[in-house]
């Protein structure tokens, strides 16, 4: 029914041929290099539905460990649900249900009995706008250590928060005023505190959806140059808007469309040479 | 395999600006064949006026080189071209420098023609300009044309014709010795017409290289050096 939709959709302009192109690779497969050696995290045949509406449709990919992998496509595409799906941050919503496997070092992350506080504390995560806790910089920072017991004493905490604000490359901006309030930084610094926030509990990946949507390109830039940084020691999966960004920053690319994951490729190749017509298509802005 | 097209970008300004410069490219591709096919002319005819208009009109093949790399430079800048769109843009600022290499080569075959046309002597040598340049004009003919249909084979075959030339062109060579070895009164004439003849086959090497482009762009492919 869905293919239906395309369809329609895709057949306004009856001289183009290569919309209608489209259409014909809709029943493909995933395309590219899916699967890797000793994966981080490794999705099988994942469906998520929310009530009725199936929002992914049989994605199986592999995170490979120290990887920056971004996830591309139109609006509606399904990536934020992916994404979302790999610490079960969509348990919060109603209605939504998630199949298939979902693996973490080679466990099902969706068992029964699991404790999601802690999966979360090793699938961290970054929304799109900074959201600090209406705390001070330290305290933002020193909440998950707590609350997670990786702090035995207040030096021992004073160490996490100054070592995560440096990896997240805030420390020198912020250390002569680590107890005033989050909230007041700037949007860029906001973001940074918020990713040094999730590096704070020493997660093994790093789930960023859209981090840089909602700043400026100076501090997008910084962001960027931290992604490429924090890949030395994380497993990051990047889901952004922009097509430049998944170009710069990432080193595999996987493009959804209508809740398929249609291609998995090297970066390099996804963005000179893709083997799919309608990766093509969106990266080249001919839809999305 | 994804089709070759400028149409559908949703901004339609883009599908306008890469047809733009698929259409100087093609512009410029046919004045450098019409100054090339002048030029052997001009050799074989002796005609020295007709060498000077391909040695004057050089300067707008020049002009249309920098307006299309400024065009596509604009293209990098504002679009940040992916895929074929990268491919075709990145194509065409390599086509047009083959494209003013062969338009100079052309020149260089003019200013030739003008020093022949006023030495006495035979024709000897005319048979070769006149063979290799058939060819190599007929190269570069195919290779705009594949260019225009983006038509992979066809930018193949016209590859392989480069060899061809190469060995014409070591034939042309053993021939102007043996006229010089017999007479060495036109070895200043032969000399000119060797300039001649290197010409044409450095020519088909540019048309080759254009047609390694077109299998890039359209396969992703690079063939070169291969």
């Amino acid at each position: 029914m869905k293919e239906a939709k395309v369809a329609a959709k895709t057949a306004k302009d009856p001289k183009s041929t290569s919309r209608q192109d489209l259409e014909v690779d809709k029943a493909q497969a995933t395309v590219g290099n899916r699967f890797c050696e000793n994966p981080k995290m490794s999705m099988r045949d994942v469906n998520v539905f929310y009530g009725e509406k199936q929002a992914i449709q049989d994605v199986s990919v592999d995170i490979a460990k120290n990887e920056v992998i971004a996830m591309i496509g139109p609006s509606g595409c399904g990536k934020s649900t992916f994404l979302r799906s790999l610490n079960r941050m969509n348990d919060t919503v109603d209605g939504c249900r998630v199949e298939g496997e979902v693996l973490l070092d080679g466990d099902n992350i969706y068992q029964q009995n699991l404790d999601v506080v802690e999966l979360r504390a090793r699938v961290g995560m970054v929304f799109q706008k900074p959201n600090p806790f209406p705390k001070s910089i330290f305290e933002n920072i020193a909440y998950g250590p707590k609350i997670h017991g990786l702090a035995d004493s207040r030096v021992d905490l004073d160490e996490i928060v100054e070592n995560s604000l440096k990896k997240a490359g805030l420390w020198e901006e912020v250390k002569e005023r680590l107890h005033q309030p989050g909230t007041g930084l700037s949007g860029g610094q906001q973001q940074r505190l918020c990713i040094a926030r999730a590096i704070a509990v020493s997660p093994e990946v790093i789930l960023m959806d859209e981090p840089c949507s909602a700043l400026d390109p100076i501090a997008t830039a910084r962001i960027e140059e931290l992604i490429e940084e924090l890949s030395q020691n994380f497993t990051i999966a990047i889901v952004t808007h922009s097509m430049q960004q998944a170009a710069r920053v990432s080193h595999r690319t996987a493009y959804f469309h209508l809740g398929k994951l249609i291609e998995v490729n090297p970066t390099e190749r996804v963005f000179t040479m893709p083997e799919n017509q309608l990766t093509e298509a969106y990266i080249t802005g001919r839809f999305g | 395999m994804p089709k070759m097209s400028f149409e559908n970008h949703i901004m339609t300004q883009f599908d306008e600006e890469l047809e733009e410069i698929r259409t100087q490219l093609m512009e410029m591709g046919g004045k450098v064949e019409q100054q090339l096919k002048n030029s052997i002319q001009a050799v074989i005819k002796a005609d020295s006026s007709l060498a000077e208009m391909v040695i004057k009109e050089e300067r707008l093949v020049d002009e249309m080189e920098v307006d299309i790399d400024e065009a596509c430079i604009l293209i990098i800048a504002r679009r940040q071209p992916a895929a074929s769109d990268l491919r075709f843009v990145m194509m065409v600022t390599k086509a047009i420098n083959d494209l003013e290499r062969i338009g100079d080569e052309a020149r260089k075959i003019a200013n030739h023609a003008v020093i022949l046309s006023e030495q006495d002597g035979l024709s000897q040598g005319y048979k070769e300009v006149r063979h290799l340049g058939d060819s190599v004009s007929g190269m570069l003919a195919n290779a705009l044309d594949a260019f225009a249909r983006f038509d992979v084979d066809a930018a193949m075959k016209t590859l392989e014709e480069d060899a061809q030339v190469d060995l014409d062109y070591k034939s042309a060579l053993r021939e102007l010795v043996t006229y010089m070895m017999e007479d060495p009164r036109s070895i200043s004439r032969a000399i000119n017409i060797l300039w001649v003849v290197r010409s044409l086959e450095r020519i088909g090497d540019h048309a080759k290289n254009l047609c390694e482009q077109i299998v890039y762009v359209v396969k992703g492919k690079d063939i070169r050096h291969q």
